[in-house]
């Protein structure tokens, strides 16, 4: 049966390349739509995931599915090459609970953190190193949170991997240094030198010029503020 | 092998009361420990050191936390009466229905419990937009899950015994005749006896509310 599989993405939303990465691992072959999340969302977008208006969206045979977590166990329960979760129960429930740790705590920690005006960053900052302290916990000194393979956990914290670098390049800030978290900043070197995984980041320059932007635009609204 | 389950809960968690659910729908034996919150045992430190919350079920000296993840154990572990269907896609509308509860639906509801002003207002409107897609989706269905109650039904099931709790204390509808779907989803679900006989007691849910209103709205 000839398998129509697409992804509606955003060039750089970790959220999307989730999905793709999970699908390349997997060897699924599959079609990315881009879509213009600021400006103008797509009918299409719209129609498959009316309730809440995001990506990813993936799109297996007609059906769509949103969420990037509840896609990618949808993914790995429907392509069985290269499973990203284990079989035993309790292994999962402990993968399925670093990857909510990661994606619920974590992510917006960090993004806070990055983002936050002078007079609440130390207390953003000290979060977020809570957070990657605990999480670097669950590493256990293995190569990736999946053990000897890229797993649910590795693709949920692909932020930290690849986003979080750049941000703190554009701020100025450090977060996740070697000094710090050593397995953690050792992981983000394992998990970016995968193949798979280089195939499925955005173009470093052009995110950096993103974000770049953002910290220009956050600097020109606190100037216009004080004035 | 004797098997040796514990529920770390409390007495009025909604998080706790779905995984009571799922071990009474599948016949599971466990031990129930209620937990003071104010006061939190040793052991439940030891068994959730990173969010230090309930429920944790410990299963054969083993702790899982979360609620969802704990359901979805339960589900892995004992096969009887499943929660989750086998088909792949209907597993991804359980799951995405469970998570618009937790991050969508029940904040938004809180929010009215919680807010005043404009902040309330904001509140009622999205709570209102949630309460809409979550009618849409029972369109047909006699539950979440279809003919027989799923992991969605489980999730949602706190608005069967707390949303009155809710509108007695407010003095807000925040469930009424625009939602006639969810109206009778909430009388099947609540007259099955394994979810009813599980309610924690409505008196001391309005004790327990009335005193969190009076804190969240200081009378002035």
């Amino acid at each position: 049966m000839s398998e129509e599989v697409k992804v509606f993405g955003f060039w750089c939303s970790p959220f999307s390349r989730r999905v793709e990465l999970a699908l390349k691992l997997k060897g699924v072959q599959y079609e990315y739509i881009e879509e213009d999340v600021f400006k103008n969302k797509s009918p299409l977008l719209l129609k498959y995931n009316p309730v809440h208006k995001k990506i990813p969206v993936l799109l297996h045979n007609g059906k769509p599915i949103a969420e990037s977590l509840v896609i990618l166990e949808y993914i790995e329960e429907t392509w069985k090459a290269n499973p990203i979760l284990p079989e035993d129960p309790y292994e999962k429930a402990m993968v399925r609970f670093w990857t909510k740790f990661a994606d619920e705590k974590c992510l917006p920690a960090l993004w806070k953190a990055g983002w936050s005006p002078e007079n609440e960053r130390e207390k953003a900052v000290d979060e977020a190193c809570e957070c990657l302290k605990t999480l670097e916990s669950a590493l256990k000194g293995k190569r990736f949170f999946g053990g000897e393979t890229v797993g649910l956990v590795d693709i949920a914290a692909n932020f930290i991997a690849f986003w979080l670098r750049l941000i703190q390049e554009a701020t100025g800030q450090e977060l996740l240094s070697a000094e710090k978290f050593p397995d953690l900043f050792k992981w983000t070197d394992e998990f970016g030198s995968c193949s798979v995984v280089k195939e499925s980041l955005p173009p470093r320059d052009k995110l950096l010029a993103f974000f770049k932007a953002r910290v220009a635009e956050a600097m020109d609204a606190q100037t216009n503020a004080s004035k | 092998m004797a098997e040796e389950v514990k529920l770390f809960k409390t007495w009025s968690t909604p998080f706790g009361l779905r995984v009571v659910w799922a071990l009474k729908l599948k016949g599971i034996q466990y031990d129930a420990i209620d937990e003071d919150l104010s006061n939190k045992s040793a052991l439940l430190l030891q068994y959730n050191p990173v969010y230090k919350k309930v429920p944790v079920l410990v299963h054969n000296g083993k702790p899982i936390s979360e609620s969802l993840v704990i359901l979805e154990y339960i589900d892995e572990t004992w096969k009887q009466n499943p929660i989750l269907p086998q088909d792949p896609l209907e597993k991804a509308r359980e799951r995405f229905w469970a998570k618009f509860n937790d991050e969508k639906l029940l904040p938004s509801i809180w929010g009215v419990f919680t807010k005043e002003g404009k902040e309330r207002e904001e509140a009622i409107a999205d709570s209102l937009e949630n309460l809409k897609f979550v009618e849409e989706e029972l369109t047909g269905k006699k539950f979440f899950g279809g003919e027989k109650i799923g992991l969605a039904d489980l999730v949602f099931g706190w608005l069967a015994y707390l949303i009155c709790v809710f509108e007695e204390v407010t003095g807000l509808k925040i469930i009424d005749e625009r939602f006639p779907l969810l109206l009778a989803w909430i009388q099947e679900f609540s007259e099955l006896p394994i979810i009813k006989d599980n309610f924690p007691p409505h008196d001391k849910l309005i004790i327990k509310y009335q005193a969190f209103y009076e804190k969240y709205h200081p009378a002035k």
